[in-house]
């Protein structure tokens, strides 16, 4: 078991550090000179000179790439080429934003998700597994911005055109504590968009994998010792079947938070996703840099407690 | 005398059958089940129809005397620079700078359709090389790439298509790469689960046994019995290829205008949508027509390939005949 963890870890940190390198190496691939777009476009050249040398572009490629490891190890992430605010505390308000919507969409989807599943695995071939057919089969064609458009242009644009009470469909995720209210009447459109799409995956994946468990051998014994179905579903079934809802829910959380570009766009929620787009409109490679690496690291250690605690959930799973 | 001899004589004393009793290969079945689905029967026509609408795009656009990529300079916009609403002139109406709605998602059309076809072959050719070449080897060739695969697809990929988008600059083919860096690992995973159990058969060991390299195992006697989960899942990439244009183009970072794709016509919807509701309607219709008769058509190759559903199937082909023979007796009496 130690092993195991020992093993785990050793590869996350070589998956950050061959993350890190290769986002270094993209600030030479890019086109454009950072020293001139800081300087601004009509700065003489000695000025492009004085801020080149500022930012160490001048040194040799291995004395950059140590300096850019040195700072990362401690927890330097440079400053924003515009706003020249740190990049460790654009992402920092970035991800409260993207946190508040990521929790709450995730509860949405995961009710919706697995009791559609449910009861179109334990209903299949009815009503209700066709209805659920429709709506997996609409979640996962819908672009989530064309969902998220049509429910702000109805809920906020038609409610208040129409003098009925309306959500909020703009501006960035306010903070929970200072309204409550307010902050749960912004943030229930993007959770609906965010959790359709999703709860389409999450129902489609309990349905498979609870039809699978239920042709086991020890639902028949459950069976057949005169359980009702209801306890040989819900007890016997749905527990091993939720297994691996468990685990891709863990690695769905772990890329969630790394930015849910699109949703965050649509509402202008201002979280990482939204943080990253900007900056790459604007050509702001530290930020950038910054998000890549903050969602390598997110990612990383949210496979490395799922791959974890997998094991323990589920002692078939060999710990090789 | 050799036993087709024997047999051939036994045809010829009095049994001659009618006609030849074709095989029925695995293929032809599926094609098979598949003509039976209403459903994909349906998203096939409509994904036709898609097709020749997107070809025959400048002709329609030549025909119609509307281009797609300039305004209509008299009847593009009304007197307060607003867009015109569906009329006999322009049929889905027309945008902020006046150009015809529905040429321009014609033209979409041809985006959205390249896009999802060519970054899904990119994606299938590469996932299934490293998918045999991971499955076949093993070893520490396996544990590399398995590795690399299973990063690739544990990230977000939206925001590193962002990031990479925004690096190397925004067109038509870096839109396809990125779809297809993103998508190939998908495919490489199913590959190298089938390739893993496939290369312990009998029949591999007797081409190895025969001297087949290692090359000719993987790609003449390994690849051929992949390919149906390749196909299902190839079919079922093209419409997220779509959605991932569309996406990438909404958030400024794919197609450049002027080309239309519907993706940045929707962009551009967003200032107009609320004065003119057709902007929006129509090129998010028409993506989600596509999609549907995308993932319409999958489910169907899906269920056409896996020879567990052949049960249902031929349930079906009862039920159809006794209805048939229902009507029948019904008109007869």
């Amino acid at each position: 078991m130690l092993r195991f963890i020992i093993r785990r870890l050793l590869l996350a940190v070589v998956v950050m550090w061959l993350v890190s390198t290769g986002t270094f190496l993209l600030f030479f691939i890019a086109p454009g000179n950072p020293a001139k777009t800081i300087a601004g476009p009509k700065a003489p050249p000695q000025t492009v000179e004085i801020v080149k040398h500022r930012l160490g572009l001048d040194d040799p490629v291995i004395v950059q790439y140590g300096h850019f490891l040195g700072r990362l190890l401690h927890g330097d992430l440079g400053y924003s080429f515009f706003s020249n605010a740190s990049v460790g505390s654009i992402l920092a308000g970035g991800l409260q934003a993207t946190i508040s919507l990521v929790l709450g969409a995730s509860v949405l989807w995961l009710v919706v998700g697995v009791t559609v599943g449910v009861l179109s695995a334990t209903r299949a071939r009815g009503v209700m597994d066709r209805a659920a057919t429709v709506f997996v089969l609409g979640g996962i064609s819908m672009p989530t911005f064309v969902l998220g458009l049509t429910l702000s242009f109805i809920f906020f644009f038609k409610f208040e055109q129409w003098g009925l009470p309306y959500l909020q469909a703009g501006g960035p995720a306010p903070d929970i504590t200072t309204d409550p209210a307010f902050w749960l009447n912004r943030m229930i459109l993007p959770w609906i968009t965010l959790a359709t799409v999703q709860a389409a995956t999450y129902s489609r994946l309990t349905r498979g994998s609870l039809l699978d468990v239920l042709g086991e051998d020890y639902i028949r014994t459950a069976r057949s010792k005169g359980l009702t179905e209801r306890r040989v579903i819900y007890r016997h079934g749905l527990r091993s079947a939720l297994t691996p809802v468990l685990t891709q829910f863990g690695v769905d959380i772990g890329a969630l938070l790394g930015g849910v570009v699109v949703t965050e766009q649509v509402f202008g929620l201002q979280g990482i996703g939204q943080l990253t787009l900007q900056a790459s409109t604007n050509g702001d490679l530290p930020v950038i840099i910054g998000v890549v690496l903050l969602v390598a690291a997110i990612v990383t250690v949210a496979n490395l407690i799922v791959d974890i605690s997998y094991s323990f959930l589920d002692p078939r799973v060999r710990l090789s | 005398m050799s036993l087709t001899e024997i047999e051939s004589g036994a045809v010829d004393a009095g049994l001659e059958p009618k006609q030849e009793i074709a095989g029925k290969s695995p293929w032809l079945l599926a094609m098979r089940r598949l003509r039976q689905d209403k459903a994909s029967m349906i998203s096939l026509a409509v994904i036709i129809l898609l097709v020749l609408a997107a070809l025959l795009a400048p002709l329609i656009s030549k025909w119609t005397g509307h281009p797609f990529d300039i305004g209509d300079r008299r009847f593009g916009l009304d007197r307060d620079g607003l867009p015109y609403g569906p009329s006999g002139r322009h049929w889905f109406g027309t945008d902020s700078l006046g150009r015809d709605v529905f040429i321009r998602t014609l033209y979409g059309a041809r985006v959205s359709l390249l896009v999802g076809v060519v970054a899904t072959a990119i994606a299938t050719v590469a996932g299934v090389i490293v998918g045999l070449l991971s499955g076949y080897y093993g070893g520490p060739i396996d544990t590399v790439l398995a590795r690399f695969i299973d990063v690739v697809l544990s990230f977000p990929y939206l925001i590193f298509a962002i990031a990479l988008v925004a690096i190397l600059g925004p067109s038509l083919w870096v839109t396809i790469l990125v779809i297809a860096f993103f998508n190939w690992a998908a495919m490489a995973r199913i590959v190298r689960g089938q390739t893993l159990s496939l290369k312990e058969k009998e029949y591999v060991e007797a081409a190895r046994s025969l001297g087949g390299s290692d090359g000719r195992i993987m790609f003449v006697e390994i690849m051929p019995n992949v390919l149906a989960p390749v196909i299902v899942l190839a079919s079922l990439m093209i419409p997220i290829a779509i959605v991932f244009e569309a996406t990438l183009s909404y958030v400024g970072l794919g197609i450049v205008p002027p080309t239309a794709s519907w993706g940045n016509m929707l962009s551009d919807a967003l200032r107009t949508y609320q004065v003119a509701w057709w902007t929006l309607v129509v090129p998010a219709g028409f993506l989600l027509i596509t999609t549907v008769a995308f993932n319409l058509l999958g489910d169907g190759v899906r269920d056409a390939l896996d020879p567990r559903t052949e049960r249902i199937f031929a349930m079906k082909r009862k039920k159809d005949r006794k209805a048939v023979e229902k009507q029948e007796a019904d008109a007869r009496a």
